[in-house]
């Protein structure tokens, strides 16, 4: 009967929680790790690719999605409440530009999904939307950011983040690792990145894909072999590093 | 919202995508006619005839209006403000119907106001440009008449755009709008380059309001002169026309230099193939081999 579909999902347990939303949380720690990081001149957005099907076609399935010219996200999640949720702000960033003159600002377009996500956790009949999202982009005035939404409606900004599963062990790892020096140049960054997901990816490179934006320039995604590339390096590197140390000890 | 329900003008949600255009239907008028046309025929004669100019220079951008609002054959105010500040660095000049345009730039102030709240910073010259004229435009044939150049300052410098109430916005560097301003456009047309000093800009404003206002009827009173600057909109200074006028009339050097200019004009054409002894014949049409000597002469004028 439609008036018992009238009744709002998500209510207010006696101690002050919306079990509804923090459900919706649990799911995106469900979800397949994703980290964004916040360089000087680059921001860069890297995801733990799930291993797909035998006979499936990996390319269709993407994690990191352009919203405009000068902003993209990567989710963690329910894949099909993220797309609604994509679809929704690419559609806004062309009707601010319609009705403004103005490309969004990625605080704005952050603000848009953050207040659409949070009238789902106050509507009838509906449940909040079950994924998280690291936003990057550019504004006008040059500076990079990088914010994280939830499931609850709130937004942040952040110099580095990960949402997903092993969310807290890569958020550790950067805790530990963003220094100045990680993020001196656009490579530093992007390895800073792929080292972060190497932590929590089973089978290194093959399983990462990874996006970075420069200023001033459109969404790049990077090629299996490029990252490939980016994989060995890192791993001389632990070599040397390791060389180093034993060469110290003895 | 008192003028919300008096306009029967939502403001646009951020979340909701259509433009809810309003219906035809909620003006009342006699089953049969038009609204446009029942407005023609019956509306009330509204207070039309200015003259208001507004251009975009190095140091900014100029607005000038006379101050006269006329109703028909009856003045109805002789010292009308007609620029609007809108913000600090936004100012409109006001053409048309002056209760329309004094309505719709409150309108637009609350826009602008809530999307600076919102945003964090003020909206650029060229999104208040956009948001007024798709305002207006919801009310296309409803006889609004606002025709209006909104003069800012914003992150990309000195910016103008003329927007008028069917709907048009328009950037440029010169505008000039009311019943004179072809009078203005001439004397524009004819000194306006856009490395003025401040004051050659001031004088060329007052200038060409008081010449608007010299020939058209239904302009005059004073001239207003407005600034706006990287530092905000300054409102300049307010001259008697007829005084200016006389002044600008009784001004030697400005009548001389227009003589001495015009005379130079027609004295070089003939002066030209003397000039270039025995190297050009004397129809200065004919090109020779020297023709590269030509434009050092013509730069001298």
């Amino acid at each position: 009967m439609a008036s018992r579909y009238d009744r709002a999902i998500t209510v207010f347990s006696p101690d002050g929680h919306l079990f509804q939303v923090e459900y919706a949380q649990e799911a995106v720690k469900k979800g397949s790790t994703a980290v964004g990081i916040r360089g000087t001149n680059i921001v860069v957005l890297g995801v733990e690719k799930k291993s797909v099907a035998k006979l499936q076609d990996e390319r269709t399935v993407r994690k990191i999605c352009a919203l405009d010219d000068h902003v993209c996200m990567a989710f963690a999640g329910l894949t099909a409440d993220a797309r609604v949720v994509i679809n929704r702000a690419r559609v806004e960033c062309q009707s601010h530009k319609l009705t403004v003159e103005d490309p969004v600002t990625v605080e704005y377009i952050t603000r848009f999904i953050a207040t659409l996500k949070q009238k789902y956790t106050q509507s009838n009949g509906r449940r909040p939307f079950g994924i998280s999202a690291l936003i990057v982009g550019f504004d006008d005035d040059g500076i990079p950011r990088l914010y994280q939404t939830d499931p609850s409606g709130t937004y942040h900004a952040w110099k580095a983040n990960a949402i997903g599963r092993s969310a807290k062990t890569v958020r550790e790892f950067l805790e530990k690792n963003y220094t100045e020096d990680a993020i001196a140049n656009d490579n530093e960054a992007i390895k800073l990145a792929i080292r972060a997901l190497l932590e929590v990816v089973q089978s290194g490179g093959k399983n990462i894909e990874l996006a970075i934006i420069r200023r001033n320039q459109p969404l790049k995604m990077f090629s299996a072999k490029e990252i490939e590339l980016q994989v060995s390096e890192i791993e001389k590197e632990k070599e040397e590093a390791e060389k180093k140390k034993s060469k110290k000890s003895t | 919202m008192a003028l919300q329900d008096v306009c029967k003008w939502k403001a646009p949600d951020t979340q909701e995508l259509s433009l809810h255009l309003p219906q035809h239907g909620s003006w009342a008028v006699p089953r049969g006619c038009d609204s446009q046309t029942f407005l023609h025929v019956h509306g009330p004669r509204l207070a039309h005839g200015t003259t208001t100019l507004a251009f975009r220079f190095h140091h900014g951008v100029i607005a000038a209006a006379d101050t006269r609002s006329s109703c028909g054959n009856y003045v109805a105010c002789p010292a009308s403000l007609k620029v609007i500040p809108v913000h600090q660095h936004l100012l409109g000049t006001m053409s048309g119907t002056s209760a329309d345009c004094a309505t719709w730039y409150r309108v637009l102030q609350r826009e602008l106001r809530l999307r600076a709240l919102r945003d964090g910073q003020l909206p650029s010259v060229a999104s208040a440009a956009k948001l007024l004229s798709v305002m207006m435009s919801r009310y296309r044939g409803l006889d609004l008449c606002v025709a209006t150049a909104l003069c800012g300052w914003d992150h990309s410098g000195p910016a103008l755009f003329y927007v008028y109430s069917d709907g048009t916005c328009l950037q440029g560097d010169i505008f000039s709008v009311g019943s004179g301003s072809p009078y203005a456009y001439g004397v524009l047309d004819r000194s306006y380059h856009y490395d003025m000093t401040i004051q050659e800009a001031y004088a060329l404003a007052r200038c060409a309001v008081a010449h608007a206002i010299h020939r058209d009827a239904y302009s005059g009173g004073s001239v207003d002169l407005f600034h706006v600057q990287e530092s905000g909109w300054e409102y300049v200074s307010r001259s008697d026309a007829y005084v200016l006028y006389m002044e600008l009339e009784n001004l030697p050097e400005s009548k001389q230099e227009l003589q001495v200019e015009t005379s130079q004009i027609y004295t070089e054409a003939a002066t030209l193939p003397r000039a270039e002894v025995g190297e050009f014949s004397v129809e200065p049409e004919e090109v020779t081999p020297e023709d590269s000597r030509m434009p050092a002469e013509t730069e001298t004028l």
